[in-house]
Formats: C-alpha cells, sequence, structure tokens
C-alpha cells in the first residue's frame, strides 16, 4: 500500500523532495505539498483505492505523512 | 440579539468614538488618504487594541462576536479606521492562538496590552501577489537571532505600525508553501517605500508598498507553521472582521437611505414614495447579511474555545464556510450600497450632500479585491472536488 501511495504523491503531491524515499512519518506539508496539490492527491487516492474520504477526514492532519496516509485508507477500507 | 450590560457599554462607547471623531474627520481622511490617527488614538484609549489579548496578560479576552460588533461600529462612521482596526486585530489574534508557547510573544503581548502597539500585517509579496499561502522570503537563523527581507506590494499601515508581523518560508530550504510567521519590533526593521497609496477607497488605511529589511531575536518567529494557523487564525479572523465592518459600511448606506427615504415620505403624508419599495428591499438585504455574518462569527467564537473546536477549523468543509462568508459580504457590501444609490439618486451620487454615497460604494469597492474573490472561488472550486456535504 505505501508504494501505491507513494507513486500517487510522486504525481500529484508536487513534493520537493523524492516521495519514494521520504520518510514515512515526514511532514508533506513541509515538503511541498500545498492545500491545491493535497486536494488532487486525495482526489487519486479515492480513485486508486477506491475509497471516499468522509468529510471529517478532510484536513491536514490526515493527509501530512505517508504514514497517516496509510492509516486513514486502512479505516476506510476495514469496514 | 441580547448582550451583556458591559459589552453594551462597550459597544456604546465605540459608537461615541465614531460619531464624535471617526465620523468628523471620514471625509478628510478619504481625501487626502491619510491615516486616521485620531481615531486609533481614541481606540488605544480605550484599550482596544489589546481587546483579544488574555486577561492574565493584561487584555479584555474579547470573542469574535463582540470584537464584530465592533468592527460593525467603525465601519459605519470610517471604513479606513474600521479596516486599519481589524487588519490590528488579526495579527493579535496570530499572536494569541499560536504564540504562546514563546515566553518572547508571550512578554511582548503584555506590552502591547501595557502601550497599546499597532501591529501592521506583511503577507504579501512581489512575485506571489495576493497568495498568502506562498512566500519567496525566507527567515534565516543564526546564533539565536534572524534576519528577513521582504519586498512587499503592500503593508498595511505601514509607516504607522508600531510593530509587523510578516509570512515567510521557514527556511532558505524550505519550499515556498512552508511558511511560518515572524514579530518584527521597531528598531528591528527598516522600510522602504517603494510606491504610493492613492487609490478609488480605503484612502486611509495608507498601504503602499515597501521594500522591508529586519533581524531580531529567534523568539519572535512564531511556533508551529503558518499553514494551521491560517486556517485557524487568519483566514477566519480576517473574512469576519472584515464582512463585519463591510456590513458596517453597508448599514451606515441604508441609514442614509432610510433618512432620505422619510424625508420624502413627510412631504406627502398619505402617499408611499417608490423609493420605499426599493428600501423594503436594502432592509432585506442587510438582515441577511447580518445574519449571515453573525452565525459564522459566533460558530468560530465556539469552535475557538475547545481542542476538538480547533481541530474541526482545520477541515475542509470550515475553510469552504470562511470562504464563503468572505465572498457574500464582499458582494453583498456593494450590491447594498448600490441600490442605496439608486433610491437616494442625486443626492447621494453629489459628495456635498448628507445623504452621499461616493466614499461608502468606492470603500466597499477594495473588498472583493482584498484577497480576490476569483481566487477564493477557485479555491472553492478545488475543495468541492472531495467535500461531499452540501
Amino acid at each position: 500500500m505505501n508504494e501505491k501511495i507513494r507513486t500517487i504523491l510522486k504525481e500529484h503531491g508536487r513534493l520537493t523532495v523524492d516521495a519514494n524515499t521520504i520518510d514515512d512519518n515526514a511532514d508533506l506539508y513541509q515538503a511541498g505539498m500545498t492545500s491545491h496539490s493535497s486536494v488532487n492527491v486525495m482526489l487519486a487516492l479515492e480513485g486508486g483505492f477506491d475509497v471516499e474520504f468522509p468529510d471529517r477526514m478532510l484536513k491536514r492532519a490526515v493527509f501530512e505523512s505517508v504514514a497517516a496516509i496509510r492509516a486513514a485508507i486502512e479505516e476506510l477500507t476495514a469496514a | 440579539m441580547k448582550i451583556s450590560p458591559e459589552k453594551q457599554a462597550r459597544l456604546d462607547a465605540v459608537h461615541g468614538i465614531g460619531r464624535e471623531i471617526a465620523g468628523v474627520h471620514a471625509g478628510d481622511v478619504d481625501k487626502n488618504a491619510r491615516f486616521p490617527k485620531e481615531t486609533i488614538a481614541a481606540l488605544k484609549e480605550m484599550k482596544l487594541l489589546s481587546a483579544l489579548v488574555p486577561v492574565d496578560l493584561g487584555g479584555m479576552g474579547m470573542g469574535m462576536v463582540e470584537l464584530g460588533s465592533i468592527c460593525t461600529a467603525l465601519g459605519q462612521y470610517c471604513s479606513a479606521s474600521a479596516m486599519v482596526f481589524a487588519m490590528h486585530q488579526i495579527q493579535v489574534a496570530c499572536l494569541v492562538r499560536h504564540g504562546l508557547a514563546s515566553q518572547t510573544l508571550r512578554a511582548y503581548l503584555v506590552e502591547l496590552a501595557a502601550q497599546q502597539r499597532l501591529i501592521g500585517s506583511v503577507t504579501s509579496e512581489v512575485g506571489v501577489g495576493g497568495d498568502t499561502r506562498s512566500s519567496i522570503c525566507a527567515v534565516e537563523r543564526k546564533d539565536g537571532r534572524f534576519i528577513l527581507n521582504k519586498d512587499a506590494t503592500t503593508i498595511s499601515y505601514g509607516e504607522y505600525s508600531d510593530d509587523l508581523l510578516v509570512t515567510c518560508r521557514r527556511g532558505p530550504e524550505s519550499p515556498s508553501s512552508d511558511q511560518v510567521m515572524v514579530l518584527l519590533r521597531k528598531g528591528d526593521f527598516q522600510l522602504e517605500r517603494t510606491s504610493v497609496w492613492d487609490t478609488l477607497g480605503m484612502r486611509g488605511t495608507c498601504s503602499p508598498g515597501f521594500k522591508l529589511t529586519s533581524s531580531g531575536p529567534e523568539g519572535q518567529i512564531v511556533p508551529g507553521d503558518y499553514g494551521a494557523a491560517s486556517s485557524q487564525t487568519m483566514v477566519p479572523f480576517s473574512h469576519i472582521l472584515w464582512a463585519s465592518l463591510w456590513m458596517g459600511i453597508a448599514t451606515d448606506a441604508v441609514a442614509r437611505t432610510g433618512s432620505f427615504v422619510r424625508t420624502q415620505a413627510r412631504a406627502k403624508p398619505g402617499t408611499v414614495p417608490p423609493t420605499a419599495l426599493r428600501l423594503a428591499e436594502l432592509s432585506n438585504m442587510l438582515q441577511v447579511l447580518r445574519i449571515s455574518t453573525h452565525d459564522v462569527a459566533a460558530e468560530c467564537e465556539e469552535l475557538m474555545s475547545s481542542p476538538d473546536g480547533n481541530e474541526a477549523m482545520l477541515e475542509i468543509g470550515f475553510s469552504l464556510k470562511m470562504n464563503n462568508v468572505k465572498i457574500y459580504s464582499s458582494e453583498q457590501a456593494v450590491a447594498i450600497i448600490h441600490t442605496a444609490l439608486l433610491i437616494c439618486g442625486i443626492s447621494g451620487y453629489k459628495n456635498d450632500s448628507k445623504y452621499s454615497l461616493g466614499r461608502h460604494l468606492r470603500d466597499a469597492h477594495s473588498a472583493a479585491l482584498m484577497v480576490g474573490n476569483d481566487r477564493i472561488y477557485a479555491k472553492n472550486a478545488s475543495m468541492l472536488l472531495v467535500h461531499k456535504e452540501p
């Protein structure tokens, strides 16, 4: 799952570092992700994992690191 | 809406400043594009520059709803005074809500309350324009001190500010969106003016461009990141306080128009003048604007009072709501004043009449431009691609 998340971040996150090697817990916003590019990441994650983020999950903390994104996807796919 | 006697007394006192000081000088402030120094001095006298500073640091610990009502009151007499007051409060809000972990900033807020220091805003920058969430300049730290230089397209009342709050990149290596805020105190900074402030309206805010150079102690860098502070504080305070003061401008336009229509009615008792129908429409528009602004102000005040609430302010749904209140109020204020002008006719169009609406209309036209509505619509359009609840 991490690999797929990293591919999406590489394509849509507009990071200033390599999405393949960024630490699982590194802050993506400090790595260059903007509120605009984070929306594209959300869309790609919804499409890629066939999930819909409920509105309560649409906030910075949920998308701030690879680990946080993985936890959110796991929560949605576990149900 | 019922408010406590203490709050009512404060609001009455602000109306007093409006009638006796702000309103008296508003024409001159506008005509000569000069800083409304008399009003700001009176607000300092009332200790209102520390309205948001917590009581234990010497301030009033005021909430969003009361502060909004004060902005509305000031806006009825002098838009520029109200805007200077609102811009200052937005900076104080950022320090109060995000700076208290820094002992330096805590101590500063105590001084601000004691000395009623005025803080100017430095968010815009040559090269990024009005995109406040992007910076080119960066703060550089060395040996417990910082260096920060910025080429700002506008600095609110730059030459009249005691201190400045500046957005910039976290460090020389940081991407443009990874920002922090830095407080610059008088003596820390030098300003070199790069343009003049000769505008259609809001002329008394005196906010030309400046090249800013500064250095100071590291403790003046606001902890945390500006992205979160922007969502939780800068944007809600800006949009609600601005909306409140724009509503004040519209309120005075409606008051002048009501007086105009009543004069017409008194000349011919027994017939309802045709202008009264439009006045009824204005009354309707103003009421909806008031409800809309008050509703989000009250919601913000409640959210800010709890950790869960502050967390909820980081959600996209909250940003959408804050953006909508700004777009709506900025458009509605102009629409109200425009309709008022249709009612008052030539009496409203003339600058030397007691029904004059020229200044109101010119000032209100700034509303759609300060953070351009199209830019905000574009952000909302993007957020609505993932946000679900209508």
